[in-house]
């Protein structure tokens, strides 16, 4: 793709952004000059600029001043229309916005009838045009933090997204002066904004990218493997989110003003209004503190209301609801045919994922060597809000100097269509007395692959049998009872290695449930003779797309290898090396 | 992933008896692989895709990638910006800068005024690496002369500042492009002679861009705006570089002032004498420009085509006339034809009326006559006759052609019967008065 021939001059004419449009919250980030992608505040200083607009006297308004309108002037205020766009009135959830304006049917798209002029009829407006609007306002409050015209953009979507919203999107992005570069897939945007911090080491791995959003959650299985992603399963919930635990907030504090004052203020759509923007924000508060506030002047009958609520009382309440979060992730990992032991990392995306519960729930449900990656779990993680951000900003950097052609032909299906790994290939070793396996590539490996490792050789050197083989890998479940432990495979001659969690887990009455590889089906056998004492021999096994095999090993400064080629399973010619 | 991973296992120790040729045994395949789609996100995937792309094998993009990088480095370093130094440019004395060119102390000869900032930078910074007087004493040269060094200062001095660069830029002689004579452009090589001459002048233009010569297939509005501009040229040339040096003490002033003023005039005076030029090289390339004569001509065929039109349409106007006056004519003659004729028919139905008349008249006075006039007996007095006569008469007179003959007629009809006669002609008289032609006792006879 980045052929040497790439002209700067046309790179040039292209400034490109990463924009993450989200159905309540948009964000838009860039590369700063060290490198790092770093999600740009509007002129209000907002990071997560809600996706709102709305309109007084013809004067738009958008993002958090919009958002406030939806107390005073909910009918001229549009919010939550990402996932109308390029859909069918039949086939959209109204549901988030009831406390704004409506959504209606307008030729074959989806309209919002709001008074954005000066004139007292309401015009109609699709909603193709509304993020046009929105995609404007974004275009304008990056150009003007960068202070160099913004016209590309890589723009992050659900997994869910279908080709007539992707168009629309694209459309409407054009329509305000955005070439959109890209579409990328939020889950992905957001695994690669942790695999691109400069600390990052490639390795393969799978991993859960739970992106919580305020109205919806989608889970996502990706498999990381060689810095490729590949995604193996997914889960949307359409009604939870953010705004499912601001129910509850709201649901709570309405009770405590019942109590006091007799009356609803749930009944009353500016008092609802009022009670849902205050109890978002402490909702928020409460992922960062223990005790979180919440006063609502007027709230209903000129009532002034303040109280305050801890973050224990706010966990009981909302037990169900994170029990459905957890269950969504649980859900994901056995749809993909995984176990959890299977996943090495849990990527917590999305506003929501500040919840400390979350994450320390998902926490527990996952075996201990995996990483989860939320503020409240690992110190250092990303702020889960700008991570698609951020992901889309990289993918902009890379491929913003490329043509447009040049972008498509590595999109299309042809590049991207690839086989994967069935089976995990390695290469047996010696555990004690057994022969054990250990996965050189795993499972779900895109092909064509090349890996390289170096294994010891017997301490005192010789000849050495390399057999490389397919494996499988099984959970295997042990009670307590009868042995602490099973000796851990290899731990002769290792010092530092995954495996220590085995011994914590042994003082658990729990069950202990590991993995263990299993030789399924030998490929190929290569003998290296006369390893000096302490040597290493150097495995390198390349893949090749019809799965035919090149496997060379050597010693480490040694000079002579030995190489092989296995043939593709159906008489197809291997490509030569 | 090009690391090697380390995996601290031991591979197991080459059992008793295994041998193969060249110590590999395939002993299995893989099983079959499930298609599935990767993202398109990542410097991985964008690896994964060239490779692909160009149906590269690993080592084979390493390989490239390796070499593209390394080719981009030696771009930087490497430029065109070279050309060889002359040793009298080496030789020259720093303190007469004025004379030097400063583009060729930098190797930018044959940039000049298109050389960009980046490149006069770059040209520098290659001349400093070269011609520093530290690095000349390093390669043992004892020689303390670092006149070339000042030589690149001051060129790099004069060619970064924009202000000094415009007017080293007008009086920079070895950019301008001479006009060629008029011996040369007869060899029929207008344009490509002049374009050079008027690209070269366009540098001076302070409205860019400048409209140029074009070629032999220009429209005559492109090459009459080619004109215009070049008459109203707004030139930024001046000539402040070619200044005498104004001394710079305060011993004499009027000296100063002398030389200030001396200076301005020249400045003016080659300026005027630039506009001058200018306007005579427009002037000769007008003169010799194909297009001006072929437009010429084209207008001429014009206007030319335009009169015959005008002489052609006169020309058929004239016959028109003519021809519809011959018709008038024709026509005139015949209607008078045709009067003539019926002129002559008239007369004669009217001669053949008045002989019926006559014939008629003869008729009744016949029938009277042949009556005796009515006698009842013997010769018919005198007066009886004359009675007779004057009513016949009356009647003749009072009586229309067409009646007369009917009467005429009707008289013979009756014949010698004088009562019959006579009542034909009483019938008669009486119709006549009955048609108020005749008065009641008008007729005496016929009463």
């Amino acid at each position: 793709m980045s052929e040497p021939n790439g002209v700067p001059a046309e790179a040039g004419e292209r400034f490109a952004i990463g924009i993450s449009f989200g159905n309540s919250t948009s964000s838009i980030s860039r590369i700063n000059p060290d490198g790092k992608a770093e999600v740009i505040t509007n002129e209000e200083g907002d990071r997560q600029i809600p996706t709102f607009l709305s309109y007084i006297d013809g004067e738009e308004y958008h993002g958090t001043q919009a958002k406030a309108q939806l107390v005073r002037n909910p009918n001229n205020t549009v919010a939550y229309f990402r996932d109308y766009l390029g859909k069918s009135f039949k086939s959209i959830d109204p549901t988030p916005c009831h406390q704004s304006a409506h959504p209606q049917q307008s030729d074959s798209t989806v309209a919002f009838s709001i008074r954005d002029t000066e004139s007292e009829t309401p015009n109609t407006v699709t909603v193709s045009e509304i993020t046009t609007r929105h995609f404007r306002r974004l275009k304008r409050s990056a150009t003007e933090y960068l202070g160099k015209e913004v016209n590309a953009a890589v723009v992050t979507v659900p997994t869910d997204f279908q080709d007539a919203q992707r168009e629309a999107l694209v459309a409407s992005a054009k329509a305000a002066g955005i070439e959109v570069i890209q579409l990328i897939h939020e889950p992905v945007a957001a695994a690669l904004a942790y695999d691109a911090r400069p600390e990052a080491v490639v390795t393969d791995k799978l991993v859960v990218v739970a992106d919580l959003g305020n109205t919806r959650s989608d889970v996502a299985v990706l498999a990381c493997r060689g810095g490729m992603y590949t995604i193996l399963a997914t889960a949307h919930d359409y009604e939870l989110g953010g705004s499912s635990l601001d129910q509850i907030i709201i649901d709570h504090f309405a009770k405590e003003f019942i109590k006091k004052h007799k009356t609803d203020p749930r009944e009353n759509a500016r008092g609802l209004a009022k009670l849902k923007l205050e109890g978002e924000a402490t909702r928020k508060a409460l992922s960062l503190g223990t005790n979180a506030s919440l006063s609502i002047e007027s709230l209903t009958d000129g009532i002034d209301f303040g109280s305050t609520v801890n973050r224990t009382r706010f966990e009981l309440l909302s037990g169900k609801v994170f029990a459905q979060f957890t269950g969504l992730i649980d859900g994901v990992v056995k749809k993909a045919g995984l176990d959890v032991l299977d996943i090495d990392e849990v990527i917590f995306s999305g506003g929501t994922s500040h919840t400390p519960k979350i994450a320390n729930l998902t926490r527990n449900m996952f075996p201990e060597k995996t990483k989860i990656l939320a503020p409240a779990t690992t110190a250092g993680s990303i702020n889960p809000s700008e991570l698609a951000a951020r992901g889309a900003a990289i993918q902009a950097s890379l491929v913003q100097e490329f043509d447009k052609e040049d972008i498509e032909q590595s999109i299309h299906p042809m590049v991207t269509a690839t086989p994967h790994l069935r089976n995990a290939i390695g290469v047996q070793f010696v555990s004690g007395d057994n022969l054990d396996f250990k996965p050189l590539l795993h499972a779900e490996t895109a092909l064509p692959a090349r890996r390289i490792a170096q294994y010891s050789a017997p301490k005192d050197g010789g000849d050495v049998i390399v057999r490389v083989c397919e494996g499988t890998r099984e959970i295997k479940v042990t009670k307590p009872e009868p042995k602490p432990k099973e000796e851990k495979p290899g731990k002769t001659d290792e010092d530092l290695d995954g495996s220590d969690f085995d011994s914590d887990e042994a003082e658990e009455e729990e069950e202990i449930r590991e993995i263990v590889w299993k030789t399924e089906k030998p490929i190929a056998e290569l003998a290296v003779k006369g390893i000096k004492a302490g040597g290493k021999a150097e495995v390198m096994i390349h893949v090749n797309a019809d799965l035919g095999l090149q496997i060379t090993v050597r010693e480490v400064g040694g000079q002579n290898a030995v190489r092989g080629a296995v043939e593709a399973p159906k008489t197809v010619e291997n490509g030569s090396a | 992933m090009a690391t090697a991973q380390v995996v601290n296992v031991t591979l197991p120790s080459l059992p008793e008896g295994w041998s193969a040729e060249k110590d590999f045994k395939a002993v299995g395949t893989l099983s079959s692989a499930s298609q599935r789609n990767l993202e398109p996100v990542g410097p991985h995937f964008l690896a994964h895709a060239r490779r692909k792309r160009h149906h590269r094998t690993f080592s084979e993009d390493e390989r490239i990638q390796a070499q593209h990088n390394v080719k981009k480095t030696e771009d930087d370093e490497d430029d065109d910006i070279s050309e060889p130094e002359d040793i009298g440019m080496l030789s020259r004395e720093a303190k007469d800068w004025k004379s030097q060119d400063h583009y060729a102390v930098l190797g930018l000869s044959k940039y000049r005024w298109r050389a960009t900032p980046d490149q006069i930078k770059r040209a520098h910074r290659k001349k400093v690496l070269r011609h520093h007087p530290d690095k000349k004493a390093a390669m043992g040269d004892r020689d303390e002369n670092d006149n070339f060094f000042k030589c690149i200062q001051k060129a790099h001095e004069i060619l970064l500042d924009p202000i000094k660069r415009r007017q080293f830029d007008s009086v920079d002689e070895l950019a301008d492009v001479e006009p060629p004579s008029k011996k040369e452009v007869a060899k029929g090589k207008f344009f490509k002679l002049w374009g050079p001459v008027f690209e070269s002048e366009a540098r001076f233009s302070q409205v860019q861009p400048v409209p140029l010569l074009g070629d032999e297939n220009s429209t005559q509005e492109e090459v009459e705006t080619f004109y215009n501009f070049w008459y109203n040229f707004d030139s930024w040339r001046s000539f402040e570089y070619l200044d005498e040096d104004v001394p710079d003490d305060n011993e004499n002033r009027d000296q100063k002032r002398h030389i200030e003023k001396k200076n301005a005039n020249a400045r003016r005076k080659r300026k005027t004498e630039d506009t001058g030029r200018l306007r005579k090289l427009v002037d000769d390339c007008l003169s010799q420009d194909e297009r001006i004569k072929k437009f010429r001509q084209q207008a001429r065929a014009g206007k030319d085509k335009k009169r015959l039109e005008r002489e052609a349409e006169a020309k058929r106007l004239a016959e028109e006339k003519e021809k519809a006056r011959l018709e008038e004519e024709q026509r005139k003659k015949e209607a008078e034809e045709a009067a003539k004729a019926d002129r002559e028919k008239n007369k004669k139905a009217k001669e053949a009326a008045k002989n019926a008349a006559k014939k008629n008249k003869r008729v009744l006075k016949g029938s009277v006559k042949d009556v005796n006039y009515f006698a009842e007996s013997g010769e018919p007095t005198a007066a009886q006759v004359d009675s007779v006569l004057t009513d016949v008469d009356l009647i003749i007179s009072k009586i229309e052609a067409d009646e007369l003959a009917a009467l005429a007629e009707r008289l013979t009809a009756a014949g010698k019967d004088a009562a019959a006669v006579k009542k034909v002609y009483t019938d008669e008289v009486k119709r006549l008065v009955d048609a108020s032609k005749l008065k009641e006792g008008e007729a005496k006879v016929f009463a």
